[in-house]
């Protein structure tokens, strides 16, 4: 959350982290995703996940879930402090997802993310756009998702020209 | 007959649909993993961007992922994807839209590094009733190829 203003390439905030169930992994899996390597342990195995392995939507699902949560933290904070949080807008779209190595059940993943570049909103004075790289670290610390995601950021002074 | 690497030629592979979503869909995605009010909530979400009620980006993706499977990739050989290169969201979701998926094959190569398969890169576009389109899409997809295939190279 927070103002275009406020925002920095660079800048990178911590989102928290998931343990990918195998219960969570096939409850997902079953509504969205049903290959067999995602719902069954032994299928699993004997695929190139090598085990009961999560969906890609699932763990790019759960980016979110913690990026709202993290975000309802930082708005809380600052409503405490006096000041009118900065509620972000829709997203555009996003590109580069990369699924770099398998979640499998049992792993726990921390999420961060981390603002790369930031340009005025042309068609909309009152936004600015933001691209973030957005990153998933396992409890061995293995890179195993990334994406650069873009979103609509409020300007506390929208731009004149 | 299971699908291999084999079948996927560039150009149109098909139109899979309708899948219909309903508000309580909707509502339930977004309160697990997108409990912003713009999913959650008419009255606040009449005032955001997206003027309505509008499903989480991350559901029509996940629900593109269940078109692809009910559509071709439960009866392909499919190993699983590395990523995708990109999504736009063009438009919201809204509750009540019948979803029309389209498929081409933009891509198909042979691995180099895993000669027993291919990656298909699919280019999507699901669509809701009335033609609009609400988001475009471009995915690789690991696929083995056919039995044999060792033989006739």
């Amino acid at each position: 959350m927070g103002y275009f203003e406020d925002m920095e390439v660079g800048l990178r905030r911590d989102l928290g982290s998931f343990t990918f169930t195998g219960e969570r992994i096939k409850a997902f899996a079953s509504q969205f995703d049903p290959q067999p390597f995602h719902l069954d342990e032994e299928e699993g195995r004997k695929s190139l996940f090598g085990g009961l392995a999560a969906s890609g939507w699932h763990v790019a699902s759960v980016w979110m879930k913690l990026m709202v949560a993290d975000s309802r933290r930082e708005a809380a904070e600052a409503v405490a402090r006096g000041e009118k949080p900065g509620m972000w807008g829709p997203s555009p779209g996003f590109r580069d997802m990369r699924w770099l190595k398998p979640v499998l059940a049992g792993d726990t993943v921390s999420y961060a993310s981390e603002v790369e570049s930031l340009r005025a909103s042309r068609s909309r004075p009152e936004w600015g756009v933001m691209q973030v790289r957005n990153t998933g670290t396992n409890q061995r610390g293995e890179l195993v998702f990334s994406f650069l995601g873009s979103v609509f950021v409020p300007r506390r002074h929208p731009s004149q020209d | 007959m299971t699908l291999t690497f084999e079948d996927f030629s560039l150009g149109r592979f098909g139109t899979f649909g309708p899948r219909h979503v309903s508000r309580d869909e909707i509502i339930a995605f977004a309160s697990e993993f997108d409990p912003q009010p713009m999913h959650l909530d008419e009255a606040v979400a009449k005032h955001t961007m997206l003027r309505g009620l509008a499903g989480s980006g991350w559901h029509l993706c996940s629900l593109m992922m269940r078109m692809m499977f009910d559509g071709y990739i439960g009866r392909t050989a499919s190993l699983g994807s590395p990523g995708v290169d990109e999504v736009r969201w063009l438009l919201p979701l809204r509750p009540g839209d019948d979803l029309m998926l389209d498929v081409d094959v933009a891509a198909a190569r042979v691995s180099r590094s895993r000669p027993e398969m291919g990656i298909v890169t699919f280019a999507m576009r699901m669509r809701n009733a009335s033609g609009q389109v609400l988001l475009e899409a471009v995915s690789p997809i690991m696929i083995r190829r056919r039995e044999g295939w060792a033989a006739q190279n």
